[in-house]
């Protein structure tokens, strides 16, 4: 049991450690994807999306 | 077109469903034999009968159905399926008036408590729920099934998955509002905010979300357009943090298994964190996230024009969705609520600002190029201010979350306004335009039966909120500082009751503005009525004479 608490304890203080520059990475990555120019077409084609109608 | 003859069989679902459905039939029968509560022996009574309904309709409708299935598509164009939506349409607009009814009478009950007529079931404590409860999760969520199983039809290309599954969804749905509501009004409640429906209703309401989110999930898969629309992903957010927000707030164990009290897991301090942890993404997925995705789709539909930024709209997701979850504990400033949770909460909410003004440039400059049509087409110019009010509101809160204003503004009035030019102006209004454009879409018509009454019902009901908001913006401010008002010896200035009495002037007020939303969506229910009924009929182009893509 002592030995669970322990490794339980380890890991939430690895993910209250850890998780502001995480969630802030992957907050990052997605405006990197947001504004990456290969992407723009997509984008441009989706803005349109509900315009195209079948 | 002829059909290769098949030999009619059951489902797999059909006789799953309906083996499973007269089983629960059987059980609610004994439940409501050996109940230890009249409202639960009701509930359990009437869970009894509409199972067997259920049984009855799902057998019949097979009996009335061809030999096989409505197919995913008809000459390669998909065959979507209109059914469920049609009857979620329609449940939105009942519970719409229902609810709105419903708020008229407990705000014309706090102008004249006699209308209290003394009664359990009719008082204020019992009827505020089914108030809040019938116009947010009744008429909104039944807006949001409606729209999210439309604009994921339309935007992936592809029919909406399963067969009986959308039905289970849309008629489930409705069953749960139904024993949740009668039961506030017999006083079954466990007394959360937003969250008071008792534990089987919440097991119930459980297993409909999660067939909900497998009919959204796997009409997705089997989309035909490469790319997952935006609108999507605000659906997928507010399906998905909806069933996580219910399962996090509502672990209790019932007394009995044959009684509708139960406990909550835990207690004080924790359960209000979690309570408002709910009870602020309720409003932040439920109230936000569900009909921004209705602001995406059906503004640069009814507009014609493309959504002003595809990137901005991106980032207003992610921004929304990772601050939102945060916000909570501006519910509980200055309380037993650790002080640094207050204030991160505090933080937060200040925050949310960014993605929610965002969001709300990128729905108005959505019509650039297109303003001139605020003029003529009263359904945009109702969802334009749907948007506006959304800005107003999302600019209000925040400010409120900061503790020196919520020092002011917490238990007053001015929550209700704000609560109010949310509902009624941002959900009311953009819930309305989708509908107004929805119905014809769903039924087939060219257009509504009437803009002329649409005009009158975006006046009337914009003269109501008005009446509503500014009321309870002076109400409440009036009242927070009779409240903190002190004499030069130190003591109250006023007594509780004189702040009571202050009121009594803006409450009628309210309640008339209340009084004119309510004659609005009646306005509303007519025409869309009249529009089902005897508009004309849309027609369609023969399949041979489209361009080929």
């Amino acid at each position: 049991m002592k030995a669970i608490l322990t490794v339980h304890n380890l890991a939430s203080d690895l993910v209250t450690t850890i998780w502001t520059p995480v969630f802030v990475a992957i907050f990052l990555a997605i405006i990197a994807y947001a504004f990456w120019p290969r992407n723009k077409a997509v984008f441009d084609k989706a803005a349109h999306l509900p315009l195209r109608e079948e | 077109m002829s059909q290769p003859s098949i030999s009619k069989s059951m489902t797999s679902g059909e006789s799953g469903l309906a083996v499973v459905f007269a089983v629960t039939a059987f059980l609610c029968v004994i439940a409501s034999a050996k109940a230890l509560d009249a409202p639960f022996a009701f509930h359990a009574a009437l869970s009894a009968a509409a199972s067997l309904a259920a049984v009855f309709v799902i057998i019949n409708r097979y009996f009335e159905r061809p030999a096989a299935l409505p197919p995913a598509e008809i000459n390669g164009r998909p065959n979507y399926n209109m059914g469920p939506i049609k009857f979620s349409a329609f449940m939105a607009m009942f519970w719409g008036i229902a609810g709105f009814l419903v708020g008229l009478i407990i705000a014309s009950q706090l102008a004249w408590p006699a209308l209290n007529f003394d009664l359990p079931w009719t008082s204020f404590g019992r009827l505020r729920p089914l108030h809040t409860s019938a116009v947010i999760f009744a008429f909104g969520g039944n807006v949001l099934i409606a729209t999210s199983f439309y604009v994921v039809q339309k935007s992936c290309r592809a029919r909406l998955a399963g067969d009986l599954a959308p039905w289970f969804v849309v008629v489930g749905y409705n069953f749960f509002i139904l024993i949740a509501g009668t039961g506030y009004l017999l006083g079954v409640t466990q007394s959360k905010e937003y969250a008071e429906p008792e534990w089987y209703a919440d097991l119930w309401l459980t297993i409909v979300w999660v067939v909900y989110l497998l009919v959204f999930l796997a009409t997705i898969f089997k989309r035909k357009e490469p790319h997952i629309f935006v609108a999507n992903w605000f659906y997928l957010a507010f399906i998905v943090t909806i069933a996580v927000l219910h399962l996090g707030n509502n672990p209790a164990l019932p007394v009995s298994v044959f009684g509708s009290k139960s406990y909550i897991a835990w207690g004080g301090i924790q359960d209000a964190m979690f309570q408002w942890w709910y009870g602020h993404n309720a409003v932040g997925f439920f109230l936000t996230a569900g009909f921004l995705a209705i602001m995406y789709y059906f503004i640069p539909k009814r507009a014609e024009r493309p959504i002003y930024s595809y990137r901005l709209s991106i980032i207003h997701f992610w921004a929304l969705i990772f601050l939102y979850i945060w916000a909570g504990p501006h519910h509980l400033h200055y309380t037993a609520l650790p002080d640094w949770t207050q204030t991160l909460g505090m933080t937060f909410s200040i925050m949310l600002w960014m993605p929610s003004w965002g969001g709300m440039i990128n729905g108005l400059m959505t019509l650039s190029g297109a303003w001139d049509k605020l003029r003529t087409d009263p359904v945009l110019r109702m969802l334009v201010v749907s948007v506006a009010f959304y800005g107003m509101s999302t600019f209000e809160g925040p400010m409120m979350s900061i503790k020196v204003v919520n020092s002011l503004s917490h238990y007053t009035d001015w929550t209700i306004g704000h609560v109010h030019s949310g509902a009624l102006g941002w959900v009311g209004f953009v819930s309305f335009g989708a509908l107004y454009c929805l119905v014809p879409w769903a039924w087939n018509r060219k257009g509504l039966y009437s803009l002329k009454l649409v005009n009158w019902h975006f006046w009337v009901a914009t003269l109501g909120i008005v009446l509503y908001i500014s009321a309870m913006w002076v109400s409440g401010i009036l009242q927070g500082l009779m409240w903190r008002a002190y004499t030069s010896l130190g003591f109250l200035e006023y007594s509780f009751i004189e702040t009571v009495e202050a009121m009594h002037p803006f409450y009628i007020i309210r309640a008339a503005g209340g009084g004119l939303f309510l004659i609005g969506a009646l306005i509303m229910a007519y025409n869309l009525w009249m529009t089902v009924r005897v508009g004309e009929q849309e027609v369609q182009m023969p399949v041979a004479l489209q361009p080929a893509e």
